[in-house]
């Protein structure tokens, strides 16, 4: 289902109408529906955070005494209590913010992963935008929401704001080069930068029994998966890359200023970048909405119910690692990029090609 | 073209800060995230103890010796009566000895399982924090069911303890340190041997042995840089001498001697230690016996002065004491090894990043109770 499919349906009820307005329709349809994945995957994945970080640490997380009471039954609805109380939240603009700026850099940051997410291809035939550069898109926008983060530390008009910003950018901007580079091998394999093309390439088996995804096609993509993933989770800034929020220096990081529904915008995206960075994991490594047994359970549905399992799989992943690591100190982080992630991840570009040349 | 200047910029770390512990605030002078300059402010919890002190009696000050480390209440609480039990020259029974000690030994390992999980929080680990305070939580029901408080004890009283040890207590104990000992491996696993961890805490503020000694830092803080230096060995106070166990000193496992994480090993060792300690008073103890029997009715010290130090899990916490012969002490002074140990902080921190200031902050184990008192 992308946007031009529901373009032409459109036109099919209204055969005489001017295009322009379908088009802005289709794609508010579209935006709408992205809005309410990003909304769910934050109710459903704070959720599931906290309850597994509860587990985790001998705790029980969120509990109620019932429907009505608190949070409901094991604290279901504990997320929809916090949404409740951050709308109604007082809105705290401090006094020596540039307020403009500070009003508009939440709404940034959650943009990047907002437009990050219509190039996602939930199942055969479901996908905003299957463009012919989608990887490529991905790749651009969501290094977008720095942008906004280096507003809101520089608005704030806090020092610790300004720390976190500054961490933040040099992060994601560092982290952004090794991931590019592993998913370029992805793309010799691929051959093409189209999102669903990359997940069409993936049928079939490899090596007699293995699904044909990326991860297994080679040594080095296999490695270039590993590379991706936590270049991934350093770009959602989870722990242990989690230094620009790093709460006991910098008390929150670019966001320490932020209150209410605004502060909710941030996190909003910071859960919606792990379903960018977990989605293109699964898209380019994972085999997307390829089912594990070729040829059983294919088909619209079952390419839904693969990717979201799959989805959910890297994103536990990251949950684990959040409540197990430490943190990194910031020249640390950047040694890691610099001196450990980007040779190994040019080096491993250079074995892929000459795979694909020799061997694939 | 100009140079491109970059100037310092002074950040307040605190007082409302996550890992100030405490109110404490550091004036701190950076070079973007390079720290220069460290300038501890402190006084932000000062409730005159000492003045305090010479108006209330005796027995009135005991509590009040809670309130100063409020992490490890029962060995603030030794070294104060014992030192009054000094002056007047009381035996205390043997039972009260032995309790005493268990008490303290419990106390140490609560207040080192505090101080190793705030640590974690500052290298950003949280998971191991939750770990040590369940464990921790454990220690103070054994207090509660004791003596009914959970952090301000008031538990030794000049002469005895105030409350005998309840029923089922002692197997209780037994109890607790079989579970620990297996449990504290859990800390190995997800903090000391994280390979994360010992790149943030190994070789990062490295405290050498002599500007410990310079600086008065004592405690494991001192241990840590390789002293073997303890009073429950060096100067047995109590019925120390009767006990086996080890000092464990750092040896600069994973960096140099006197580094943050052997500060935090040092801290781990000793709590296998006081467990070694609990475990022999709770064979030897005297299964009965009055606890009170040794109250003096009155407690007038004789005209005169003592100092009297004790191994808190921060150090040597010193009571110096001036009678003159009244109910009243003309003057109490508490020697707070939390103190010291803060004023090394802009030694061995300058330099640093302003992330392993804070680390460096949390391996020093401070509380600003008895900093400011």
């Amino acid at each position: 289902m992308t946007i031009d499919n529901i373009i032409i349906w459109f036109q099919s009820w209204l055969p005489n109408a001017r295009i322009a307005p379908l088009y802005v329709a289709a794609v508010l349809i579209a935006a709408l529906a992205i809005f309410l994945v990003m909304a769910v995957n934050a109710l459903v994945a704070v959720y599931a955070e906290r309850k597994i970080s509860a587990f985790m640490q001998d705790r029980v997380g969120p509990m109620g005494q019932g429907p009505g009471l608190h949070a409901g039954k094991w604290g279901l609805l504990q997320t929809v209590a916090d949404t409740i109380k951050l709308i109604l939240k007082e809105d705290i603009i401090p006094k020596a913010a540039d307020k403009k700026l500070f009003i508009i850099a939440p709404f940034i940051v959650f943009l990047g992963a907002f437009i990050a997410l219509a190039a996602l291809p939930w199942g055969p035939t479901l996908i905003a935008a299957d463009m012919n550069i989608g990887l490529f898109y991905i790749l651009a926008v969501s290094s977008f929401g720095v942008i906004g983060i280096i507003f809101a530390a520089w608005s704030s008009d806090n020092k610790w704001s300004l720390f976190g910003g500054m961490r933040s950018a040099a992060q994601i901007i560092s982290y952004e080069i090794p991931a590019a580079l592993s998913l370029v091998a992805v793309l010799l394999l691929a051959g093409t930068l189209s999102m669903q093309g990359i997940v069409a390439n993936q049928s079939g088996t490899v090596w007699g029994f293995l699904p044909n995804w990326n991860i297994f096609n080679n040594p080095f993509t296999f490695l270039a998966f590993f590379i991706y993933f936590i270049a991934g989770v350093a770009e959602t800034n989870r722990t242990p890359f989690d230094i620009p929020e790093a709460e006991s220096e910098l008390v929150a990081g670019f966001h320490t200023e932020y209150s209410g529904m605004r502060w909710a915008f941030f996190f909003l995206s910071e859960y919606g970048n792990m379903l960018v960075v977990a989605g293109v994991a699964v898209v380019a490594f994972l085999g997307g909405w390829q089912s594990p047994i070729d040829g059983i359970m294919q088909g619209p549905l079952w390419g839904l119910i693969w990717f979201l399992l799959k989805m959910t799989v890297v994103i536990l992943i990251m949950i684990w690692w959040r409540w197990t690591f430490p943190r990194l100190r910031v020249d640390q982080l950047m040694n890691v990029a610099w001196k450990v992630l980007l040779p190994i991840a040019l080096f491993n570009l250079f074995g892929t090609a000459i795979w694909t040349l020799t061997i694939g | 073209m100009g140079l491109i200047k970059a100037d310092e910029m002074t950040l307040n770390i605190g007082p409302q800060h996550p890992s100030t512990h405490g109110v404490l605030r550091l004036k701190v002078k950076t070079d973007g995230e390079i720290v220069s300059e460290i300038t501890p402010v402190i006084g932000y919890l000062h409730r005159c103890f000492e003045k305090h002190c010479e108006y209330l009696t005796y027995e009135q000050v005991i509590p009040f010796t809670d309130r100063c480390d409020y992490i490890a209440a029962m060995n603030n609480n030794f070294g104060y009566v014992v030192a009054v039990e000094k002056m007047m020259d009381i035996q205390v029974p043997e039972r009260v000895e032995y309790i005493r000690i268990i008490m303290a030994e419990l106390n140490r390992i609560a207040s080192h399982l505090l101080a190793l999980g705030t640590f974690g929080l500052d290298v950003g680990a949280y998971t191991p924090f939750l770990y040590m305070f369940r464990d921790r939580e454990r220690i103070l029901d054994l207090f509660e069911i004791t003596c009914g408080a959970r952090l301000l004890y008031n538990y030794m009283w000049i002469g005895g303890v105030s409350h005998d040890l309840p029923v089922g207590f002692v197997e209780a104990t037994y109890r607790f340190l079989d579970e620990f000992e297996k449990k504290s491996e859990e800390y190995h696993n997800i903090l000391s041997y994280n390979k994360i961890f010992i790149e943030r805490t190994a070789d990062v503020g490295v405290l050498p042995k002599d500007v410990a000694i310079d600086y008065g830092v004592t405690g494991p803080n001192l241990r840590g840089s390789g002293v073997k230096w303890d009073l429950r060995k060096d100067e047995p106070y109590s019925i120390y001498e009767k006990f086996k166990f080890e000092v464990p000193v750092g040896q600069g496992l994973m960096g140099s001697v006197g580094d943050s994480w052997d500060r935090y090993w040092v801290r781990a060792e000793e709590m296998k230690e006081s467990v070694k300690i609990v475990r022999q008073a709770l064979d030897k103890m005297p299964r009965k016996g009055d606890v009170h029997e040794a109250l003096p009715k009155r407690v007038r010290p004789p005209q005169g002065s003592i100092y009297f130090r004790t191994e808190s899990p921060r150090g040597d916490l010193g009571y110096y004491i001036i009678s003159d012969g009244k109910d009243k002490p003309v003057r109490v002074k508490m020697r707070s090894p939390a103190f010291t140990a803060l004023s090394a902080l802009s030694e061995i921190a300058s330099g640093w990043m302003l992330s392993d200031v804070l680390v460096v902050l949390g391996s020093l184990d401070i509380v600003l109770g008895e900093i400011d008192r």
